[in-house]
């Protein structure tokens, strides 16, 4: 049950999201703290990074299970802060453009615990300020992030746990494989990471997909149990074949490791970072990076 | 034809990395690194077949498949995403074992950074799971280049602490912590002491006790009456050989 075509049923006539990558970014500003969804180089909204980094916004804080989103952001000089667990290529696991950037301190840094991560995201979706959690008692955790604080439970135990605060966003990117035109997002692939959270705790939310879909087709690819972003919590949408390149976005298509290759080696050529920020990230569209990609070949 | 004369080093350390798991029964069995995950599945097929593996990638296994083939089939037993995976970490039923760019005397591990963590000479992998999996359940290391580099007397950053700041921070927090044991390329070490102090358990066939000592940042316990670490049986190397790691990618993983 609910799953295949319900094709030929009447739809309420919902709200149109639709926009472009640009359009998303205009509604962007200076100093804001953007969550982008994803983890390491998965599934990642890379358009829309890509549409970040033609624009002229800086100062941002970037909230993610760090990948090529927040190497690309370091080297193009647009963080001023990265909140993460880590940030890692997978099959490179250090990224570097954010080693160069947190080995020269160009950027200011929370690191934390990827599931005390998780407990941040998870507060701010409730709208409680922090919710509690063992991680970072007797590690570095707490010394790294002098600002968190630790609870004691109010009840018979006692105990002292640490406090992790809601990771208020002002934005959030999130990508996925199917979305329809209201913002009712899909993931096809086997892990939906933590963008249903980055969805809840963001005043905005911009959602790019591999497709946009009419909603009756949304059981066509995948049952009931993928429709996990509910249209409640999205803002905009964005069509974005493609859209997760380099990073993978399965089963649409896997990571380009070669061109993940080159991009990691542009962190130790400046020549290389040039050649590469003109040759992709300045297609003035998502159109024209396609068009890119395929002059590659 | 018999495993003594046989066995490479990877081997016996595979064998050590699948003992860590020996006796944790119906739990989340999660190693990270090649000759964990060799090791881990090895436990699974031999002593300890009630173990659920993840080398997470979202699902949980059930059958035994060779390390580094993504197209190899797999009998999938269960829906396992990163979420479920914390999720699991503070249930307890889990034991994972880490690398460690640096390890300490108390068993403080290092994977965040080199240097000052402010701005550090080297940016490692950052804290990732350690500061929660190390208060939550059992966690093993495995280190593969053992030198005064790699076992130090004072990690530079802590990502997941040790016996001595767990005293220091004291019950109840401490009560599900558990540094099970290290295995690196010359020997097997555990915390059996009576200050929790480092210990040699065994050194690797081949490998002296000095060979070990000269190796280490640290004063270490247990160097009087150290053992030698068990070599893989026969049906150990088989499995080995044949089934988990045919390719032999366990063998990068020593330089």
């Amino acid at each position: 049950m609910w799953a295949g075509s319900q094709e030929g049923a009447i739809v309420a006539a919902m709200v149109d999201k639709r926009m472009t990558e640009d359009e998303v970014v205009a509604e962007l500003k200076d100093g804001m703290t953007i969550g982008i969804g994803g983890w390491g180089s998965r599934r990642k909204p890379m358009s829309l990074v890509r549409a970040i980094l033609r624009s002229g916004l800086k100062d941002l804080t970037v909230v993610a299970y760090g990948g090529p989103d927040i190497g690309l952001l370091c080297a193009a000089g647009r963080l001023r802060r990265a909140v993460y667990g880590f940030v890692s290529l997978d099959s490179i696991p250090l990224e570097p453009h954010f080693r160069q950037a947190r080995q020269s301190g160009a950027i200011e840094f929370t690191e934390l615990d990827e599931g005390a991560f998780y407990l941040g995201l998870l507060a701010a979706s409730h709208r409680v300020p922090f919710y509690p959690t063992r991680a970072g008692l007797g590690s570095d955790m707490l010394s790294m992030n002098p600002e968190l604080r630790t609870v004691t439970s109010p009840y018979d135990d006692g105990e002292e746990l640490v406090a992790i605060p809601a990771f208020k966003l002002d934005a959030a990117l999130i990508h996925m494989n199917r979305a329809d035109a209201a913002g009712n997002g899909q993931f096809l692939g086997p892990d939906l990471y933590f963008d249903d959270l980055f969805a809840m705790a963001a005043d905005k939310t911009y959602l790019s997909a591999e497709r946009v879909v009419p909603t009756e087709n949304l059981l066509d690819e995948g049952p009931v149990h993928t429709l996990r972003i509910p249209r409640l919590f999205t803002d905009g949408v964005v069509e974005a074949p493609r859209g997760a390149h380099f990073t993978e976005c399965p089963p649409d298509y896997g990571r380009d490791e070669s061109f993940q290759r080159t991009y990691a080696a542009t962190a130790r050529d400046p020549d290389a970072w040039e050649a590469f920020r003109s040759a992709y990230l300045e297609a003035p569209s998502h159109a024209e990076y396609l068009r890119a990609l395929e002059a590659r070949a | 034809m018999s495993a003594l004369a046989e066995a490479a080093v990877d081997e016996v350390c595979v064998v050590a990395c699948a003992e860590a798991f020996r006796g944790d029964g119906e739990i989340l069995c999660n190693p990270i690194g090649t000759v964990p995950i060799v090791g881990g599945r090895l436990a699974r097929a031999t002593f300890e077949p009630d173990l659920a593996y993840t080398d997470t990638v979202s699902v949980l296994p059930a059958n035994d498949f060779p390390v580094g083939d993504p197209d190899a089939p797999r009998v999938v037993e269960s829906w396992v995403p990163y979420r479920t995976v914390f999720d699991i970490v503070w249930s307890g039923k889990r034991h994972v074992m880490m690398g460690a760019s640096q390890i300490d005397q108390w068993g403080n591990q290092n994977i965040a950074a080199i240097g000052d963590f402010r701005q550090p000479k080297a940016q490692l992998l950052g804290l990732r799971g350690a500061p929660g999996n190390l208060l939550n359940h059992t966690t093993s290391y495995w280190v593969p280049n053992h030198s005064p580099r790699s076992f130090v007397a004072a990690v530079d950053v802590v990502s997941g602490p040790g016996y001595d700041r767990m005293r220091e921070l004291g019950a109840p927090g401490n009560r599900y912590h558990e540094v099970r044991r290290v295995v690196s390329n010359l020997g097997v070490f555990d915390f059996q002491t009576d200050d929790n102090r480092m210990r040699v358990a065994s050194v690797h066939p081949g490998v002296t006790v000095e060979q070990v000592v000269e190796a280490t940042g640290f004063e270490l316990a247990g160097t009087d009456d150290a053992a030698e670490t068990r070599l893989p049986t026969d049906e150990e190397l088989r499995l080995i050989r044949e089934v988990l790691d045919p390719g032999g990618a366990r063998k990068a993983e020593f330089r």
